[in-house]
């Protein structure tokens, strides 16, 4: 068997290969990710509930599949981490939320289901701001992740704890949702990959709803090829999501081999959207970004460059539109049917839920609720949903247009690389900034991939690249990204995460979490008082 | 571009009436806090109306699907006990609540 060190660096396909060949067990595989929780975990939190010994259950029971020759699909047996947005009928599902703190579903969410169904381990719940609203897990109501490239930086957000688990070696692959860039801002932020797949294409069922318009459930990674994989698993319509979309989608695992292996971007035109171009972004990203260019033109794309003129007023019409939506969600958490109850005596169920959603609401979530309460006030919503709404369809415009004139289209994922744990959360535009360039591709439904193109030179931290398609063509992103990865990776002698720094001082200051079998990890490592190992 | 638009202020008591409609408890604190924050965040996001023009028609969802139907029969539906495992109260089967009605109702 492989060394525990060895066997949390590789990747899912790697990993799919040495669990078929009978090299290693998923047992073996899930224990040695669970070791790993423990010894980084204490420094990164990227998790809200570890499932220790019912992971290693499953991973038996997928290893008695596979005996019998009876393995669900190529990734059985591959542990997975799962974004607490998402419902889990054997872990409690949070959001990041008081409100919800211990809430266990009575089912899973579609892309849980599947997961499950093609024999994935999962692993935990991963942290994430509170309801998805934030851009670096500071709002979690459980305290933040941290970066694994510097633990006093943030990984991103909302799925930062996704991010960074795969960033730490925690976990092969994750599952994340991306309602304005909270799958590909982290991927930016930690050097890992993240998709936000065309809106429809992936369920929404079960998963905990923020901004229904915009919301997208997707896979975070180490490299494009794993990232595809699991879309292929958790794709395809879902008659209990009324936005699914009912078609037949083209393997996007094959999609990134072919990248992979062709080499070249021969006949592509990439188009670099000018109010996206990054002058005004980090120095360290701009110049990456230009070598990012450099790099697929001399694979023979050619790079043109586009407008887009209202993405200018994208962010004002997604910090409306999320706004109002989020307020309609949110009423959901009444303090009557699941979650939080603060019932002082004497009250009317009225002023329960209110005192409820005190106590349970953060301050960024009260903030937009009460916003989008505003939004949506009679005499004010034409001014401003109505408004937005409208700015909604000049963006759709905007990438019609830019699509007429190339295939795919390219940014920075993100302004700026990683920043200091607590300096922009007094500020919520500055914090509202971070996603400028992924929110366009959420207000117009097409996909998006974040993946790593290098390190910053003035910080080593990683910097991020998004690539976007036409409605339906996310295909095209695993081809383009798995390209520009394999020629990336060859100039760096190996992937981005191998030059990160090792963690593992939490266990050399004896802060090891106990993961298995059955011992809680310390206070305030999980949303369950017992730490939330089983 | 339609009319300038006219700057924005949120006022503490405009606070208080939308947490009202919110059902979210506020101390007079939070109340004066966000009420600078929102008056700044719309502001912000006021400037969507400059380029809403009546000839724009509004999206409400970017890929729209209509009439998404199923067969009309029963499906997979949650048990009883799946449905009130989460219930903060429970009693005889059904939710149980405070008082609907306060005393001065």
């Amino acid at each position: 068997m492989a060394a525990q060190s060895e066997i949390v660096r590789w990747s899912a396909a790697r990993l799919a290969e040495s669990l078929a060949a009978g090299e290693v067990s998923s047992v073996e595989a899930t224990q040695a990710h669970l070791d790993r929780i423990g010894d980084v975990e204490a420094d990164v939190h990227a998790y809200l509930h570890i499932a220790g010994e019912r992971a290693l259950a499953r991973a038996a029971e997928v290893d008695r599949l596979r005996a019998a020759g009876e393995a669900p699909s190529a990734l059985a047996g591959v542990p997975v981490a799962i974004k607490d947005v998402l419902c889990t009928s054997d872990m409690p599902s949070t959001a990041g939320s008081r409100i919800l703190e211990g809430w266990v579903p009575p089912y899973d969410a579609t892309p849980v289901a599947r997961l499950r169904a093609a024999g994935l381990v999962p692993l935990g719940k991963t942290n994430m701001d509170e309801f998805a609203m934030g851009s670096s897990t500071e709002h979690s109501a459980f305290g933040p992740s941290r970066n694994p490239w510097d633990l006093a930086r943030i990984p991103g957000g909302s799925g930062g704890g996704s991010a960074a688990a795969v960033a730490a070696f925690e976990a092969t692959v994750a599952l994340g949702s991306d309602t304005g860039g909270s799958i590909r801002q982290p991927a930016a932020v930690t050097g890992t990959v993240g998709v936000k797949p065309t809106y429809g294409g992936v369920s929404r069922f079960g998963a905990i709803a923020l901004a229904s318009s915009l919301d997208q459930v997707g896979p975070v990674s180490r490299s494009v090829l794993d990232a595809a994989l699991v879309h292929d698993v958790i794709g395809g319509h879902d008659p209990n999501d009324a936005t699914s979309l009912d078609e037949t989608w083209p393997s996007f695992a094959d999609a990134a081999r072919e990248g992979a292996a062709s080499g070249s971007l021969a006949g592509l035109k990439v188009g670099v959207v000018h109010q996206l171009d990054g002058s005004g972004f980090q120095a360290g990203v701009r110049q990456r970004f230009g070598e990012a260019l450099k790099r697929m033109a001399e694979a023979g794309a050619e790079i043109v460059e586009v407008q887009a003129p209202h993405f200018e007023y994208a962010l004002a019409a997604y910090y409306l539109i999320l706004p109002a939506e989020a307020s309609s969600n949110l009423a959901k958490y009444d303090a009557v049917r699941f979650g939080l109850r603060v019932d002082p005596g004497g009250s009317t169920v009225e002023q329960v839920t209110a005192l409820s959603r005190e106590a349970g609401f953060g301050a960024e979530v009260k903030r937009r609720v009460i916003l989008g309460t505003y939004a949506l006030s009679a005499g004010y919503y034409d001014a401003y949903y109505g408004s937005a709404q409208q700015v909604r369809t000049l963006v759709q415009r905007d990438f019609d247009q830019c699509f007429a004139q190339a295939d795919v289209l390219v940014s920075p994922a993100a302004p700026t690389t990683a920043f200091r744990l607590g300096e922009k959360i007094d500020d919520p535009l500055a914090m509202y900034l971070n996603d400028i360039t992924t929110i366009p591709a959420n207000l117009a439904g097409v996909p998006g991939l974040g993946m790593p193109i290098g390190l910053a030179p003035e910080d080593g931290l990683p910097v991020g690249l998004q690539v976007m398609a036409p409605l339906r063509e996310d295909a095209r992103l695993y081809r383009v990204g798995a390209t520009l990865e394999a020629i990336l990776e060859r100039e760096w002698g190996g992937p981005l995460l191998a030059q990160a720094p090792a963690l593992g001082g939490a266990a050399d200051r004896g802060e090891r979490i106990r993961t298995t079998p059955g011992t809680a990890p310390a206070p305030g490592y999980g949303t369950e008082p017992d730490g939330g190992t089983l | 571009m339609t009319d300038a638009p006219e700057p924005v202020v949120i006022t503490a008591a405009d606070v208080q009436h939308l947490a009202g409609l919110a059902r979210i408890a506020l101390s007079p604190e939070e109340i004066d806090h966000l009420a600078g924050e929102l008056t700044s965040i719309v502001d912000s996001v006021a400037r969507v109306r400059e380029v809403a023009t009546p000839d724009v028609p509004a999206t409400s969802h970017p890929v729209a699907l209509v009439n998404v139907l199923r067969p009309d029969v029963p499906g997979a539906v949650l048990t009883q006990e799946q449905v009130l495992s989460g219930a903060p109260d429970a009693s005889e089967g059904r939710f149980r609540v405070p008082a609907i009605l306060g005393e001065e109702q």
